[in-house]
């Protein structure tokens, strides 16, 4: 049985601190009464009733659901064919520019990626909305999903797609019936890391955005620009809760989906 | 033909959507600046046929190549945003060591916890946890007032709007992928080793500095790389936390596209980072090619 050294303990304890102390005074200060943020006036909620009455900020949520919705659906069909493609479909004319393209979104500068999106869309004269960034943000997330669903594709075990064609399958009631559903977990992180991705952006939205839709991330920035503000606090402490929340619940259910595969292979080597 | 439409459409939405804007930029960072709707000259004139495309090619120059390479804002800005994310990087690497070491030490079952609350940052927002510092080291911030309170300092420090926020930022921000790599590199080591080292009569020290820490290079390699290569074109960690003279050349970028409205400049100022941020990328690439020959 192993314990903590003192030093691991010590060097633990701090590291955690410092990772969540910040977080965790913007969910207490988020309850002060004062709108001078670093002093303390006693526990209210009163900026929580404030946030959820500005139009601005709702309006603005409710635009960047959507483009995170959207984007990432879109970037999980294409990231996944993307993914397919490099480690199924073989050699063919271009496949090193193709790879290229999926790996250097990944590295590249946020400020490049809009500049250059942004000089496409007024050059095809497109204009700036929801739509474009949608457009900007499937573009960098495909890449993302691409790189988590290869990973799952490149370890499983390629017989199990042939026997499906050997047994009269045709090579899309294969991919539909045998590779989707086991491949399925990492489609589901890389939609869910593709959501996420949208829904932080500021400089992609920012460069590509038009009137009408102003995304929550750029909202925060404008007002944040100007010292701390209550609302944001609120604000943040939602967005913490709503992540800790998801992040607790998808790790409680992939163990329990684990456990539950553990037994059902235990039964099955009984009856074996 | 299935194999063809399913190669063709992420293929061809990467290329308009990627390739084509990337060539854009480098055509206009060629290009100059006009008052005018788009902002530059020249424009391709494709209804003048051969004659308009020899005039396009014939008004592209290097001027704003030169420009960035004689104002000394340019280049003061890229060494600065170099020197800036080399600082924190190592910065990173201080804190991010010992985190990652009492992870991979810690008792088996709280290992997956300790590892779920690395990653949970990760996923609440980038903006929100740069954000948490303002009110942190304002210099009536918690800080401040904590260190004032206990009596360390009689005036309040300013830390706010200097680079020490800004590296602060960064490697709060950047944690995670400095301490991931290491923890899968120092969790694969065994541990025997150092028993060895220590029956040979090493120091525990030397054991420490001569077997662990050659052993996680490779993950003090890639944990470095994945902290570096962002934050050199980093933008929000400066223009929140950083002062007006925190010079790094993504807020460079910013600026000379949304308040000057100079898009050749501004598209310059993209390929030279573009064009500086490949020695490290080749670097990266180059070492993680070695380390998974030598886990071979």
């Amino acid at each position: 049985m192993r314990r903590f050294s003192w030093f691991n303990a010590t060097s633990l304890t701090l590291g955690f601190a410092f990772l969540y102390l910040p977080m965790i005074l913007l969910v207490v200060y988020s309850f002060n009464e004062s709108r001078l943020v670093t002093v303390w006036a006693g526990f209210s909620t009163k900026w929580y009733g404030e946030l959820l009455q500005n139009e601005e900020f709702l309006d603005a949520a409710w635009v960047t659901l959507k483009v995170a919705f959207f984007s990432s659906t879109i970037a999980t069909v294409l990231g996944t064919m993307a993914a397919y493609v490099m480690i199924r479909a073989g050699r063919f004319p271009g496949r090193t520019l193709f790879s290229g393209m999926i790996y250097a979104p990944l590295v590249m500068p946020e400020v490049i990626t809009g500049l250059s999106l942004l000089l496409l869309f007024i050059g095809i004269g497109l204009d700036r909305g929801v739509l474009t960034v949608v457009l900007a943000h499937t573009t960098f997330s495909m890449c993302y999903v691409s790189v988590v669903v290869s990973s799952r594709l490149s370890t499983f075990d390629q017989a199990l797609e042939e026997a499906a064609l050997d047994l009269g399958a045709s090579p899309f009631e294969s991919f539909t019936l045998i590779t989707l559903p086991i491949i399925a977990p990492a489609v589901i992180s890389g939609w869910l890391l593709a959501f996420t991705l949208s829904l932080d952006d500021l400089v992609i939205a920012s460069f590509t955005t038009g009137p009408g839709a102003t995304t929550l991330p750029i909202k925060v920035f404008s007002a944040v620009r100007l010292g701390v503000s209550p609302e944001i606090n609120a604000l943040s402490t939602l967005l913490i809760s709503i992540v800790t929340v998801g992040v607790i619940t998808a790790s409680l259910v992939s163990k329990r989906a684990a456990v539950q595969r553990r037994r059902e292979e235990q039964a099955a080597q009984r009856t074996a | 033909m299935r194999r063809a439409v399913l190669i063709a459409v992420p293929y061809l939405w990467l290329l308009a959507l990627f390739l084509v804007p990337f060539i854009i930029v480098l055509k206009i960072s060629l290009s100059d600046i006009a008052l005018a709707r788009p902002p530059y000259t020249p424009q391709l004139d494709l209804n003048e046929g051969w004659a308009g495309i020899r005039a396009f090619f014939a008004g592209l120059d290097f001027e704003n190549f030169t420009f960035l390479s004689t104002d000394d804002l340019y280049w003061k800005a890229y060494l600065s945003s170099v020197r800036i994310a080399g600082i924190a990087t190592l910065c990173t690497l201080l804190v991010g060591y010992p985190i990652a070491y009492g992870m991979a030490r810690a008792p088996l079952e709280w290992r997956p916890t300790l590892l779920m609350l690395v990653i949970l940052p990760f996923w609440t927002s980038f903006l929100i946890r740069v954000y948490s510092w303002i009110g942190i080291l304002s210099s009536e911030g918690v800080l401040n007032q904590f260190l004032m309170g206990i009596g360390l300092i009689g005036e309040p420090l300013t830390i706010l709007n200097t680079n020490t926020a800004v590296y602060i930022g960064i490697v709060y921000t950047y944690l995670p992928f400095m301490i991931l790599p290491i923890y899968s590199a120092l969790e694969k080591m065994d541990e025997s080793l150092l028993e060895a080292a220590e029956d040979l009569g090493s120091s525990r020290f030397s054991a420490f500095w001569l077997v662990t820490i050659p052993l996680s290079r490779n993950g003090i390699v890639a944990g470095c790389f994945l902290v570096f290569i962002p934050s050199i074109g980093e933008f929000v960690i400066p223009s929140l936390l950083g002062g007006s003279d925190t010079l790094m050349i993504g807020k460079v970028l910013w600026e000379e596209f949304f308040s000057n409205r100079d898009w050749p400049v501004a598209s310059a100022v993209a390929v030279v980072l573009l064009l500086i941020l490949i020695i490290p990328i080749v670097l990266f690439q180059r070492s993680e090619e070695n380390a998974r020959e030598a886990g071979r």
